[in-house]
This record gives structure tokens, sequence and C-alpha cells, in this order.
């Protein structure tokens, strides 16, 4: 263990081997456990000649349970926390003399330490860094061999307690359920864990980000111009250089989904329209797969497509009609995009058309109107909300597409209404910004946090809009 | 009878009322016609240039397994294949059928083949160590510019300083074409191949093994959790603020845009956890989030159409409430939880943007070999071939498509299959 001589990735590889083998012997133990309770259990109630509370086998659960869930957990915390710890720990023993210049040269210093424990030397370091990289092997070492002390002590210890707790009067079953209980709302508090993880993550970063430019400029600036990393900022004669104005990102947002919508909603509705209303079963059930088949074509084989098929397809056919059409134009991207977005207009708009109350149509049909009259003067308007919400749904689909516009859209930042323009869009920066390696402490990268802060904000509001419609449509007809 | 005044204003605009309504009918057709001749559209443009992707023009030549020449050490090693005249055995092969005679003839000559052919000698050599000290007949693969020129995307009748093949090239080739040595074969290098910036050698081999390593780890955490969080949410959790906010935040996670999971992928797993870059498990974790809310939505619906009676008959002969649960109502709403599991797997198999940002992007020529290795996915492999300008990687790219888009259709169809077959309607 402390003489792996290699790369970061690869430490961590060799202590998921350690630990994988503790896992197996916990596991195994816990089998141990299992057997042991049930047979204990066995031998109690034929002594005595009496059914214990709880099934048989319900005490063989409650040891295993015992014995193997806490230590899986405690391992799977420390893999997560150790480096983070360590990194710590290395932090409270740098020289007290040492100059630093921000944030930065701590995480460099950091990683020199690391990767010189790792055996990549790289020239001739100081002294104390080489020493703390020792010192960070042998913290290594231990901490790998304390957690899978620590787990197989546990392991056993809660083990033994389970099985000495065992009787005719223990209620395993009881004590089982609780385990089983506490383990199903612990999932179910994922999904707010993941909603706060990804709420911190950008707005602690944006914070940073709005420290180094403002948010003013960055709401209201029209030139976005993230490169030119470390130019100075005011006051070097060089302000300017890099900006961070979001204007153009959100214009070339709403350019494309304006583009996608018109693609999208006309077809979607009116196939929806003819879906519900006009369609035979057959035809509507051979129908409907087909459309849906193009939600689920992958978002970068439209970007494929669009690039390669439609926008030079659109450039020629605007050469034919004495139009500059842009290579990477936003109307090739737009239009593939609306493509994509079609079966999410449709099918939404047809379960709502489908549950407008038929009392309605037969209404306005015996009436004397005919079956478009009946649909355009009574269905649609009485449908109107939940079409609605579903146009919404499809917006949000097209402010979060990301593959399409950075294949066929580009990145140029043009603040430009123009569809024959190249634009770029707000997540296309994401993640042109964040692809590859970056420096964290950058204005550069902060600024992608900035845009996904500002894009999760969009989506939700929209969502928020999209269901408080739905529920109002709902309380009309129920 | 005489006709009222309203009858007649009836009878007068009933033509043009019904024209109005087969025109409304067409609309509705066309709209239907527009969005399959856009589906057609697609396929068709990804087929007719991903087909051809699928094979590639190979060269056969006759080569003389020198043992001594090209296994130096004797020993069939790695090394000792390195060392060996690989390289050279097969420029004097091309050397002899081209019969290139100066300086540049050669060279014009050696660029035909393609830069993997010494390693593909080096494996045939290792493979049959019995054939050593024969001559062979060896396909090899041909350069991708000597490869589109057989496709037609070189012409002849362009300037020469405007092809990418001299007429010397051209030469040699139609007339090792005219003797039979080209062929057109179903191409080994994109299934067994891997990332290369050469057209030719390139593959899918490790992309494909990333996408099912990422996929495993996906499954694993995102199956387990998606129906712990729905069995709970809808069979034992109180109706209060808390499980409310839950099923918000459920609500709101399907809706966020995909990027976002992967700017959380990199803020949590790789910077505050210090997990490395461009590995499985990473990749793998932030599809599991990310597929995480279809899950449980579908878990939950699944869970839903099993009728009451079945957990009140249990319940009635005496099974406690999570007895009803494990035991009767989730064995019976497996299939349907399998069925949206499937469909996120599928939307997870797709998924590009999130997977960008934790580094899966990296140019990565080994194959991954567990989920701590650094590799690619399928559909960032796509991505990154279609950046690539050589005409060769249009078509592998395609040819990349096909085999994603075949993949994704057998998992949905396995899903629309498992739905038919196993559940029942009560």
């Amino acid at each position: 263990m402390a003489s792996v001589k290699c790369l970061d990735w690869r430490l961590f590889f060799v202590d998921i081997k350690m630990i994988s083998s503790t896992y197996v012997l916990i596991i195994i133990l816990g089998f141990v456990f299992f057997f042991l309770g049930r047979k204990k259990i066995e031998n109690m109630s034929l002594a005595e000649g009496k059914r214990p509370h709880s099934l048989v086998i319900y005490h063989g659960y409650y040891p295993f349970l015992l014995a193997v869930a806490p230590p899986l957990v405690l391992i799977s915390l420390w893999i997560f926390l150790d480096d983070t710890m360590f990194n710590e720990m290395l932090k409270s023993r740098f020289p007290v003399d040492l100059e630093l210049e921000g944030k930065q040269t701590i995480l460099i210093l950091l990683t020199k330490i690391r990767n010189i424990a790792d055996g990549v030397m790289v020239g001739q370091p100081e002294i104390w860094i080489i020493d703390l990289a020792n010192k960070l092997t042998s913290w290594r070492a231990y901490s790998e061999i304390f957690i899978s002390l620590l787990a197989i002590i546990s392991s056993v210890t809660m083990g033994l307690f389970a099985i000495s707790s065992i009787g005719l009067q223990f209620r395993a079953r009881n004590a089982v359920e609780k385990l089983l209980m506490f383990g199903l709302i612990i999932c179910s508090l994922i999904a707010i864990i993941t909603t706060i993880g990804i709420i911190f993550s950008v707005i602690f970063e944006s914070i940073r980000f709005f420290r180094l430019i403002p948010p003013l400029e960055f709401l209201t600036g029209t030139v976005w111009n993230p490169e030119f990393e470390g130019a100075a900022r005011a006051g070097s004669g060089q302000e300017g250089m890099s900006a961070y104005g979001s204007i153009p990102l959100f214009v070339g947002t709403f350019l494309i989904s304006i583009i996608a919508l018109s693609v999208s909603v006309p077809i979607g509705l009116f196939s929806a329209i003819y879906l519900s209303e006009y369609a035979s079963k057959r035809f509507r059930g051979a129908v409907k797969p087909l459309l849906e088949i193009l939600a689920g074509v992958p978002t970068v084989v439209y970007g494929f497509f669009a690039a390669l098929t439609i926008a030079p397809f659109f450039r020629k056919t605007g050469g034919m009609f004495g139009l500059d059409v842009a290579s990477e134009s936003a109307l090739a991207a737009g239009f593939v995009m609306g493509i994509m977005i079609i079966p999410f207009v449709s099918s939404l708009s047809d379960d709502v058309i489908n549950a407008v109350p038929q009392s309605l149509r037969d209404a306005s049909l015996s009436l004397g109107s005919t079956k478009s009259e009946a649909i355009k003067k009574v269905v649609l308007p009485a449908a109107l909300p939940g079409i609605v919400a579903s146009i919404i749904l499809a917006v949000s689909r097209a402010v979060g597409e990301t593959m399409i516009v950075v294949m066929a859209a580009g990145l140029a930042a043009n603040l430009s209404l123009n569809p024959l323009d190249a634009v770029t869009t707000v997540t296309a920066q994401i993640v042109t910004i964040l692809m590859g390696d970056q420096e964290f402490e950058s204005a550069k990268t902060l600024s992608a946090f900035a845009l996904a802060l500002t894009l999760i904000m969009i989506t939700l509001i929209l969502n928020f809009f999209a269901l408080q419609i739905v529920k109002k449509y709902r309380e009309k007809y129920d | 009878m005489a006709k009222t005044k309203t009858e007649e204003t009836v009878i007068a605009s009933l033509k043009s009322r019904q024209k109005k309504e087969q025109n409304y009918k067409l609309l509705g057709i066309f709209a239907i016609a527009i969005s399959i001749v856009f589906l057609l559209t697609i396929l068709i443009s990804i087929a007719s240039k991903g087909i051809p992707g699928f094979f590639q023009y190979y060269i056969t030549l006759e080569i003389e397994l020198e043992r001594e020449r090209l296994d130096p050490l004797g020993d069939l090693s790695e090394q000792s294949l390195f060392d060996g005249q690989a390289k050279k055995i097969i420029q004097e092969a091309i050397l002899e059928k081209t019969g290139a005679k100066s300086r540049n003839e050669k060279k014009a000559a050696r660029k035909l083949l393609s830069n993997g052919s010494d390693t593909r000698l080096m494996e045939f050599s290792r493979a049959n160590p019995s054939l050593m000290n024969t001559v062979q007949k060896i396909p090899f693969a041909l350069d991708d510019d000597a490869d589109s020129y057989f496709r037609g995307f070189v012409r002849k009748d362009t300037p020469e300083n405007q092809r990418r093949l001299s007429n010397i090239q051209i030469e040699y080739l139609d007339r090792m074409n005219d003797e039979g040595l080209i062929s057109y074969e179903l191409s080994d290098y994109l299934f067994f191949g891997s990332a290369s910036r050469n057209a030719e050698m390139a593959g899918i081999k490790g992309a494909a093994i990333g996408s099912a390593l990422t996929l495993i780890v996906c499954f694993l955490i995102a199956f387990p959790l998606g129906v712990a969080t729905a069995i709970y949410l809808e069979e034992f959790a109180p109706k209060n603020k808390f499980t409310e906010l839950i099923e918000i935040n459920i609500n709101n996670l399907a809706a966020v845009p995909s990027v976002v999971f992967g700017i959380l992928g990199l803020a949590i797993f790789i910077k505050l956890f210090g997990m490395p870059r461009s590995i499985p498990l990473v990749g793998g974790m932030v599809l599991a989030l990310m597929t995480l809310p279809t899950i449980i939505i579908s878990s939950r619906a699944a869970i839903k159409s099993i009728p009451p009676s079945i957990r009140d008959g249990a319940l009635g002969i005496g099974a406690s409430p999570m007895q009803a649960t494990m035991h009767h109502v989730v064995p019976l709403a497996i299939p349907g939880m399998l069925t949206g599991t499937i469909i996120g797997m599928a939307q997870a198999l797709g998924e590009t943007a999130p997977l960008l940002m934790i580094g899966m992007v990296a140019f990565i020529v080994d194959i991954p070999g567990s989920v701590t290795d650094p590799g690619t996915v399928l559909p960032v492999q796509i991505f990154m071939w279609a950046d690539f300008a050589e005409r060769m990687f249009v078509q592998k790219t395609s040819a990349a498509i096909i085999v994603l888009l075949i993949f994704l259709m057998l998992m949905n169809g396995g899903a629309v299959w498992l739905r038919r077959k196993l559940e029942r309607s009560w």
C-alpha cells in the first residue's frame, strides 16, 4: 500500500481494491451472523417447546442487517471524505512563514505534494514538500488499515449484539421492519440531497464569480468574451479584454428557442389534434410510437444531423436566394431542435385534449357544428391551459438543450436576432467552458456556474408556471 | 315545406363549412406527415452515410514472415516484435507491388497504407506463430485518403494540388485494384479498434465498453435508490410537509437540464471529493442522479397500478404493512419498475452533455478495464468524431450512431416487450 507508485486515479483504484476486499469480508460476516441467529432461535424454541414471537427467518435478517449495513456506510463515507481530510491536515502543516498568493497556490502546493506521494517527481521540490508527501503516503496507508479494521470490528460487535438480543420474546420482525423503513427513508432523501447539492455547488461558485464580476455587468453587459485568461481587470489598461456580459447568450437562447417552437408547436399541436380527434385506433397506435422515436434519438445524433445535413442545406438554399447564411446558423440548430421537441408538444397536448370530457364535444356536435368547429370552438378552449403548459414545458426543453447547439449553432457570442447568423446559448457556453481541464478559481470557470444558476432558475420558473396552469385547469373538470 | 331563414343560411354556408372541415383534417394529416418525413430523413441520412462506414478498403499484400526480422528476440514478446522490422517488411511489400523507384514515389507509395499496418502485422505474427517463415497474404487497411478515393470522394479531374492524393498515388491504386489486390470488407477496426486520429483505424470498442461500464454503475445506483424511494413515497410516507418537499424535489429534478447534472458532478464529485476525471464511475454516478426521477416516477406508477385488494388481502390474513408491501405489492410491480428503469437507462446511454464536463471527452486510447479507468462513452465518441474533418470520419461517425441507435432500439423495444409480456391487467 505505502509503496504504490503511480498516478492519482490508480491510487484511487488500489484504494477501492483494498476496500472492496473489506466489503466482501463484511458481507461474509453478515451471512455468518445470519445463520448464527437462525440457529440460535431454532435451538431455543426446540429446547423450550415454544414458538418465537417472529418467524425464524427474521432472527437471521436482524443480525445480518446490523452486521452489514453500518460498516458499509462507514467505508463508503470514508472513501469520499478521506481526501478532503488529508488536504486539511496537510494545510495545517504548511510552514508558518510561507508566503501565499491567494488560494490558487495552496491548491498547486497540495497537488504537488500529492503527485510526489504518488511517485511523480517534477524538478527539485523544497524539502518540506517532500516531508509532507512522505507523511501523506503513510497517512494513506494508516487510513486504509484503520478504516478496514474499524469496519470489521464494528461489524462483529453489531452482529454479536444482535445475536445476544435474540430470544423467544424478541420482536425480530418489528426490528427488521424498522431498519428497512429507515433505509427506505434514507433513499428517498437522495432526491433532496441531490437538489441541495446542485443548488449549493452552483450558488457558492456563483457568489465567487460575482465577487470578481459585478452582477449588474453580468446581467446587462452585451459582450461575452471569457477568453484572455489572466488579463488584469480594471486599472491595468487591459480592461475590456475579457467580458462577461450574458445578454448575447440569453438572446441566442431566446432566438433558437423561438425557432424551435415555431417548428414544433404547429406540427405537434396539429398532430395531437388529428391523433386524438380524427385518427382511427389503428392509425393512432401506429403513428404515436413513431412520433415518440423522435424524442428517443440522442441529442448528439440530432447535432450531427444538424451540422452535417441541415446546415449545409440551409446555406445552399439561402445562397440561391442571395442570402448569406452562416455555416453554423441559429436557424439550422433551432429547426433541428424543433423536430426533436415535436413529440413533447404532441404527446402532452394529446393527453390534455383527450382529457376534455366527451359531453362537451357531444353537446357541440348535437347543435350542428362540424367536427372542426367543435374542436376550434369547444375542445381547444377547454384544453387551452393544458396546451399552454405543454408548450411551456417544451420551452424549458429547448432552453436546456445543449448538444445540438454546441454542434450546429457554434460558439460565437453574437448579439443578433437574425436567424441566419451564428449565435450561442447559455448551455453551449457552460459546456465549452467546463469541458476539459480548467482552473477552478478563474473568472472564466466560475462564469459557467453563474450561467448555470440563471439557467436553473429559468427552467424552474417555467416548470412552476406550467404546473400552476395544469393545476388550475384540473380543478375545472374534476 | 318552406325553408326558414335560418335553414337557408345554414344550407348556404354548409359547403364552405364542410370544405373547412376537410382542410382542417388535412392540416392534421399534413402535420403528422411532416414529422414522419423528418424522422425518415434523419434515419435515412444517417443510414446512407453510416452503412458504408461499417466497411473499409483493404489491400492484400504478400508478406514473407521472416522470423529473424519480425521477432529478433525469438519469444514473440511485445518488446521483441517492437524491436523487429514489421514496418520495413510491409513497406518493402508495397514498394514491390507499386514498383516505386524515386524517393518521392516511394514516399507516395508508403503513404497509401494505414499507419497501423505494422501493429497489424505484429498482431498477426503473434496470433499465428506456426506461420512464421512462410509467405502469407495479409489484408492491410488503406490510408483514409486512399480509402476515400475508392469511395469516390477524391476525383481525378480536380487539379493535383487540390486533392489529397497525387497522380502517382492514384495510378498505383488503380493498378493494384486492377490486379485484384484491393477489397471492400467489413471493417474490423470499427468494432475492435479504439480511439484514433487516423480515420481508417478508429473504432468504437473502447467507447462501447466505457458506455457499458458507465451504465452498470448508473443502474447499480439508480435502480435500488429509485425503487426504494418509490416504495417509501407510495406505500409508507405520511402526507406532510416533508414528503411534499421530497415530491416537489423529484419533479424539479426531472425538469433540470442535463448540463446541470454535469456541473453537479464536477463541483461535488471531482472538486469536493477529489475523485479523478474521465472515469466511468463518476460518469455513472452523474447519470444515476439524472435518471433517478424517471425511475422514481415510473416505479410509483407501477406500484399505483397494483389493485388495493392485493394489499388488503395480505393485511387481512395478518401480514404487517411491510410484509404486504415487500412480499405482495412490490413483486407484482417489478415489471413496471423495470420498464421505467430500462427507459431511464436508454436516456442515460444517449446522454452526452454532462459527461463532457466530467472529462469523459479526453482522448483515451486504452480500453477501460474497470470503472476507475479513464474512458469515454459512445455518444461522446460520436461528438468527438463529428469534429474531425476527414471524409472517412463522417462515415465512421454515422456507423457509430447506427450502433448507438441499435442499442437504444433494443433497450426501448425490450421495455415494450417486457411491459406486454409481464404486466397483467387487473
